[in-house]
């Protein structure tokens, strides 16, 4: 493997580690204990006393050593195991992390790929036109500017509220229910859209800074005014800009997936969606730990596998990277 | 006089007369006044009955009322002091903590020392920022706004540290900067006056930049109720206008107005950074 390969691996596994082992200490440390007042929430739920002490000696094995609370915490890890969740009673916290991450995939793997595109697309046109950079560049801070959240509110007020062609709240509609018909798949992407739309504008903004400075100081360079000089079109010089300017890109994109998951998780309360975000703020409202946990270590295994997938495009676009593969310097 | 002092501070001057500057600067300054000088006009407490409920802006109510009769003006103006205040505190931290860090990795670059550094950043840099943040302020029972600050600023720095490190290792060959260390001046006193103080106007940015990404941290931990338990914040109006069906109820006035406060702010000090860019970047300048 490359050494660019390994290095980053090395990242993101330490990254896990680390991630692990906040999540083991962070109950630990904080004042307060959240482990007596879960138990005094169960007390008068039948049979619940019995199961969550059974999960707290699991979980938690408070009588043993650190160390080896500390292993245990790692077995619980790799086998899936993160307990039972206490708001959806008695459902294990991995079931419930597999039905809400679909929902996550659904609206961030198409936004963000999408975004990007044209984000770049856009900003290139505003890099080489004077006008158009005039006009659109406050537009797109003002885009990159907005908190996810509130462009939630705009997005919910003008397209569900005074338009009214967008449901504003839930996954699909009450009336449905998840199967493989049209009638559901169609509900579905109705509500799917304000959701996507949403995280979809807010990422614009950003990328289309991006590409647009990139090409201002691409535009400067010696090999720009050469071809200038040569009568080359103005959209030639553009695409080679592109080019070049599209590499930081990519790298910003891993550098910003973790925001953008972040964004995702407040936009997800706007709309009520039901996917990891949702999710994780209930579990916090609720105190119900365990889910808490569960979610947290699936978003960030989910952006670092993101991030290994970013590097491994960059591998292959950037060609100095892909020599530095084969050469194993 | 007055010559001899913009000759002596060129950069100044250049900053001062550009037109995204001046226009971003003076949004920065009302957006400040509304925060200082706005719960003094306010007629009310944030958290008092004001009048009647679902009420649009009017000259009694500049910003309306909430479902329950609260006067969103006056909670905004509350919201917006808490809001910038933590983004602020956690801005400065975030960018101390991001140029020490530069510095230093970019003094010994190419060291062990230098590769550790990076290797913490890097671990912070892929860290989702919120869901970290959810989890350490989901078990601080008790937040106030130096204990937000903090929160926020420690997963803020990673990218700081990146871009002084690559500024500094820049600098660091230049002739004057060897002619300091031959003359065994310490490396305090190196990084201060020949790296530091050539880097003002980068870190200035820098610190633009932070200010924003901060503020947009705190608002968003607001929104999920995980801001400062004391008081009214920004996100937390608007969490309530969310929580009440405000939006649906075609309250834009309460879900919309305060954050659009916040963006145009953020939106200001862009235009303020891209400006100063142009005006530092004699290779811009001329435009």
């Amino acid at each position: 493997m490359g050494k660019y390969l390994r290095k980053k691996l090395i990242i993101y596994i330490i990254t896990f580690i680390i991630a692990v082992t906040i999540n083991f200490a962070i109950p630990r440390m904080m004042p307060g204990d959240p482990i007596q007042s879960l138990l005094s929430r169960f007390s008068g739920m039948e049979g619940g006393r019995e199961i969550l002490e059974e999960q707290l000696t699991l979980l938690f094995n408070l009588d043993q050593p650190i160390w080896e609370q500390y292993l245990n915490f790692w077995k619980s890890v790799f086998t899936f195991d993160f307990g039972i969740s206490i708001i959806q009673f008695p459902t294990p916290v991995f079931d419930i992390i597999k039905r809400a991450v679909v929902y996550d995939l659904a609206v961030l793997f198409p936004a963000i790929i999408l975004s990007w595109i044209v984000g770049n697309k856009l900003g290139a046109y505003s890099g080489t036109d004077k006008k158009v950079d005039n006009a659109s560049m406050p537009f797109f801070y003002f885009l990159a500017s907005s908190p996810y959240f509130w462009m939630a509110g705009i997005v919910v007020f003008f397209f569900g509220v005074v338009i009214g062609w967008f449901p504003i709240s839930g996954a699909y509609g009450s009336t449905t229910s998840p199967a493989f018909t049209w009638n559901f798949i169609a509900d579905f992407l109705h509500h799917w859209f304000l959701p996507f739309f949403t995280m979809f504008l807010v990422q614009l903004g950003g990328w289309a800074i991006g590409m647009r400075n990139m090409i201002m100081y691409e535009k400067s360079s010696n090999y720009s005014k050469y071809m200038e000089t040569l009568g080359a079109s103005k959209k030639l010089i553009r695409n080679y800009g592109f080019r070049n300017g599209v590499l930081p890109q990519v790298t910003g994109l891993a550098l910003r997936i973790g925001r953008i998951v972040g964004g995702a998780i407040t936009v997800q309360v706007v709309f009520n969606y039901p996917g990891l975000g949702r999710m994780m703020l209930d579990a916090v409202q609720n105190q119900d730990y365990f889910l808490m946990q569960g979610v947290f270590l699936t978003i960030v295994t989910m952006v670092l596998a993101a991030n290994f997938l970013v590097d491994i495009v960059y591998m292959f676009i950037d060609p100095r990277v892909r020599l530095s593969f084969t050469e194993e310097v | 006089m007055a010559k001899d002092f913009w000759a002596k501070h060129e950069n100044l001057y250049y900053a001062l007369t550009n037109k995204k500057v001046i226009f971003g600067l003076t949004i920065v300054a009302i957006v400040f006044l509304l925060a200082a000088f706005g719960p003094l006009i306010a007629q009310y407490e944030y958290d008092e009955y004001a009048g009647q409920g679902y009420l649009p802006p009017s000259s009694d109510h500049f910003f309306g009322t909430t479902i329950d009769g609260k006067d969103v003006f006056t909670r905004t103006v509350h919201g917006l002091r808490s809001t910038l205040l933590v983004g602020a505190v956690a801005g400065t931290i975030a960018t101390l903590i991001g140029c020490i860090i530069g510095f230093v990795a970019g003094y010994y670059g190419g060291t062990i020392f230098d590769e550790l550094l990076m290797m913490l950043t890097n671990i912070f840099v892929v860290m989702p920022q919120l869901a970290l943040l959810i989890v350490i302020a989901a078990f601080l029972e008790v937040r106030g706004t130096f204990v937000m600050a903090v929160i926020v600023a420690s997963t803020a720095w990673p990218w700081t540290a990146r871009a002084v490190r690559s500024q500094t290792l820049s600098l660091k060959n230049q002739e004057y900067v060897s002619l300091s260390r031959i003359s065994s001046i310490s490396v305090s006193r190196i990084l201060r006056e020949d790296i530091a103080s050539n880097m003002f106007s980068y870190v200035f940015m820098v610190f633009i930049q932070q200010f924003n990404g901060t503020m947009l941290a705190t608002v968003q931990l607001e929104f999920l109720g995980l801001g400062p338990t004391k008081g009214i914040s920004l996100g937390l109006v608007m969490q309530n206008a969310v929580n009440w069906n405000g939006i649906q109820l075609g309250m834009w006035w309460w879900a919309i107005i305060p954050g659009l406060i916040l963006t145009i702010l953020i939106t200001a000090l862009y235009f303020v950074n891209t400006g100063l860019d142009a005006a530092f970047n004699p290779r811009l300048r001329e435009m």
